[in-house]
């Protein structure tokens, strides 16, 4: 049988990846570029449920990503609409621009 | 070269085209060449989960992820007028220098503090009922399965109407007003 990778190792890479996307979230303009950053950060927090989840032998990581997934397919539709809403309203999806409750 | 070391090369390899593509990912100007290089660190991911002896959320990830949500990001990207929302076009200033230090070392400390979590936490749990072995006998579907439709069954059927909430609420949201 194959020897398996140090979890260490997973949860450093996870939160070099999670630093990423904050660092993209933070920085971007783009709401979409935004959101790609926010789908990253996610996928670090599945990345270290299966590394734990694999180092003790459970198999509850694999649920809870599955269940991340699947917030995270909804988080994707509702938002890429209100997107696309911002847009038709404001010309814009610059984050800076938006600025619909300014009164 | 024996197995022991292949595994380890490989998930090294690995782990720097996520790193490298994500970075990429951050730091593209042009929206669809961000779409394009979150789809490599997508399928980067689905082989480190295969790495770590979950190969039904590898599957899930590359269906959901590199599928569905980047082929939506993909089609948005398309649909909105990127010229408008060009980063180097906007009417605010940049950030100042400050600014941009400040954010710098914020996100350093984030790192630091979560390197230093990974490396010198000691996790300490009871091993569960699911060693690598024995689920690969089984199936690691159909062990997720079992878990999803016996243990996990209520959270199951949340999930399944938070996904109807979302279908129809992305309709009445990007519905076109007449």
């Amino acid at each position: 049988m194959f020897q398996e990778i140090p979890s260490g190792l997973c949860l450093v890479l996870s939160g070099i990846i999670f630093s990423i996307g904050a660092i993209g979230a933070i920085t971007r303009r783009n709401v979409i570029v935004i959101f790609m950053c926010i789908e990253l950060m996610l996928n670090a927090v599945n990345l270290a449920f299966i590394a734990s989840g694999n180092a003790f032998s459970s198999m509850d990581g694999a649920v809870f990503v599955f269940f991340i997934m699947t917030v995270a397919a909804v988080e994707a539709a509702v938002g890429l609409a209100i997107f696309v809403m911002v847009f038709r309203l404001q010309g814009t999806v610059n984050a800076d621009e938006v600025n619909l409750l300014k009164g | 070269m024996d197995a022991i070391g292949f595994k380890f090369i490989l998930f090294m390899i690995t782990a720097l085209v996520v790193i490298v593509s994500s970075v990429l990912m951050a730091t593209r100007k042009n929206p669809i060449h961000s779409a394009l290089w979150m789809i490599v660190t997508f399928f980067a991911m689905a082989v480190i989960y295969l790495l770590l002896n979950a190969q039904f959320i590898a599957v899930a990830q590359v269906m959901v992820y590199a599928g569905a949500i980047m082929m939506l990001i993909l089609f948005v990207i398309m649909m909105v007028n990127m010229d408008k929302g060009d980063e180097k076009k906007t009417t605010k200033a940049p950030w100042s220098f400050g600014k941009k230090m400040a954010a710098a070392l914020l996100m350093v400390i984030l790192l630091v503090e979560l390197l230093f979590g990974a490396l010198f936490y000691r996790m300490t749990a009871r091993v569960g009922d699911y060693p690598a072995d024995a689920v690969a006998a089984v199936g690691n579907a159909k062990t997720v399965g079992a878990l999803l439709y016996g243990q996990y069954l209520f959270p199951f059927e949340v999930a399944s109407i938070l996904l109807l909430i979302g279908i129809v609420g992305a309709v009445v949201i990007a519905k076109r007003n007449k």
